[in-house]
């Protein structure tokens, strides 16, 4: 390794280059399965009238895989990262940052096994039972030990508002682990949920949407904070408005989660509290996405040259998108045509791919000649080749979720003049048939980026020539 | 007290507390630490004497 700065040289470099790598490979696991399973949507015969293929198993498999796997990794290595730079210290633990890694590969390699084999406690994002729920808390907190320790030995005075993001990702991911996964085991991989009825449904909902709201948000915007700056070479476009942002944030996020359960058993006021709530929390939303596209005015000519900027700046605009999209689906008389059908498909994979993977990917293009002591990835070409993959591959998936998504909206609640439905069901899976192909070539696109990555990854990590010193890189 | 004047007093609290911290974050007392904040990502550049100026400041 060539690091000549004093300061560079204590950081603990060895468990993030490990999460860096573990993101890159369980992204490409994660959307090889998501790509797979969307094929089977348009070709059944695709699970080989084999149990542990079927979509049913392999869904959850590819949620965790990428949530957990992918964006999680993401969040371990680019948190890691910053904190250090950011406290100007090194980790607080480099056997406790050691066993997060080992203890957080353990429970992706256990939802790898146990989901096809069938293994499920049947609560969205949070199938995995409880022996493995387990393992996922007490890597947790050995996560939040080390990382809030390390902000307790900090050198500089301030708090990096990254580190708040990434601080408050860690507490409520937590929290919400812990009440949504209270379980009564009868078995060694058999529980049953401690809630009943529409209880059950609102924690359920209240964890998966805040899963959305401080690891896909909250954890990424931290990355956001630290790497648009960097990259753009500027300070972000206001400190101020990011600690307003931080804290409407984070009081919205917490009462949205209801609205997943509109026109359901819950009562009605509840629905309606998650709706307000949602279209509130689109001002901290933009206020957070202004903050950072503004961060470079002044210095928009670098996204015509820097293809790693385009990628988080794009990433920004997904983010835009998304989180317009979201409060509007939350109004129930909008979520009476979009719910159930694949518009709500569409609006997560703008979320998943257009913001959380490529502020990732990003993140990650910035980070890996870094810690490899390198200037520059292998290839620049290759990461504008990637970014073109990337964002077609979004465009087109939700594309053909949006048109599949309102047309099933529409089909399901057309009825006749007597009241019965002018369509069945079988005919509005009919319509959707082309847009799944179109989906699933989408999905190709993306995932194709994903292996150009490795490859760069791989050439940029074992290059011989350490081209250049590391102060230079940074 | 009933549960009515309980949500109101926490509305009102949480209005307050929301002014609150907004003019803490825009007084001028606290602007010299957060341009200092906002630099700290590049503190770890060897050029560490030229602090860059964000967005905000420079319309």
């Amino acid at each position: 390794m060539t690091h000549s700065s004093p300061s560079s040289a204590d950081y603990n470099y060895t468990v993030v280059r490990q999460f860096a790598i573990a993101t890159v490979i369980l992204g490409i696991v994660g959307m090889a399965v998501g790509v797979f399973i969307a094929a089977q949507l348009y070709w059944p015969q695709l699970n080989f009238d084999t149990p542990w293929l079927t979509f049913s198993r392999l869904r959850p498999l590819h949620t965790n895989a990428v949530i957990f796997g992918f964006g999680t990794s993401a969040l371990f290595a680019t948190s890691y990262y910053v904190v250090q730079r950011t406290c100007q210290t090194r980790l607080f633990s480099d056997k406790l940052a050691s066993f997060t890694f080992y203890g957080w590969m353990a429970v992706i390699l256990a939802a790898v096994i146990s989901l096809p084999l069938g293994y499920t406690s049947s609560k969205e994002y949070a199938e995995l039972e409880w022996p493995i729920d387990i393992l996922i808390t007490i890597v947790w907190v050995a996560y939040a030990v080390n990382f809030f320790g390390t902000m307790m030995i900090r050198k500089t005075s301030h708090i990096y508002v990254a580190n708040w993001f990434y601080g408050a990702f860690i507490l409520v991911v937590a929290v919400l682990h812990i009440v949504n996964s209270a379980v009564i085991p009868v078995d060694w991989m058999k529980s049953y949920s401690v809630y009943g009825g529409a209880t059950d449904a609102m924690v359920q909902w209240w964890y998966g949407h805040n899963a959305v709201g401080f690891l896909l948000t909250a954890g990424f915007l931290g990355m956001m904070y630290y790497f648009v700056p960097k990259q753009a070479e500027r300070p972000v476009y206001s400190y101020r408005l990011s600690i307003v942002h931080f804290w409407a944030l984070i009081a919205l996020y917490i009462w949205a989660g209801s609205h997943h359960l509109h026109y359901t058993a819950l009562p009605d006021w509840t629905q309606t509290v998650g709706m307000v709530m949602s279209i509130i929390l689109f001002a901290p939303s933009w206020g957070g996405m202004i903050n950072g596209i503004m961060t470079l005015s002044g210095a928009w000519h670098k996204l015509r040259t820097d293809p790693i900027l385009r990628f988080l700046v794009v990433s920004l605009s997904f983010y835009g998108m998304s989180t317009f999209e979201g409060p509007m689906m939350a109004i129930k008389t909008v979520n009476a045509l979009s719910h159930y059908t694949d518009w709500t498909i569409g609006h997560v994979h703008s979320g998943a791919l257009g913001w959380v993977a490529m502020v990732s990917v990003g993140a990650l293009y910035h980070m890996i000649p870094r810690l490899w002591g390198k200037t520059d990835m292998y290839s620049t070409k290759l990461i504008n080749t990637h970014f073109w993959l990337a964002t077609i591959g979004t465009v087109l998936y939700i594309v053909a979720m949006w048109i599949s998504g309102v047309m099933q909206g529409l089909m399901w609640s057309a009825i006749n003049a007597d009241g019965t439905l002018t369509y069945s069901f079988v005919e509005s899976l009919q319509a959707s048939k082309p847009f799944y192909l179109m989906r699933a070539i989408g999905g190709v696109f993306f995932l194709t980026g994903m292996f150009i990555m490795a490859y760069n990854v791989f050439k940029t990590v074992t290059a011989e020539d350490a081209n250049a010193n590391f102060n230079k890189a940074a | 007290m009933d549960y009515g004047t309980f949500r109101g007093i926490v509305t009102v609290g949480m209005l307050v507390l929301f002014i609150g911290i907004y003019t803490w974050a825009y007084s001028s007392r606290r602007k010299k630490a957060f341009d200092e904040a906002a630099n700290y990502v590049f503190a770890d550049e060897q050029d560490q004497t030229t602090d860059k100026k964000s967005g905000e400041e420079t319309l």
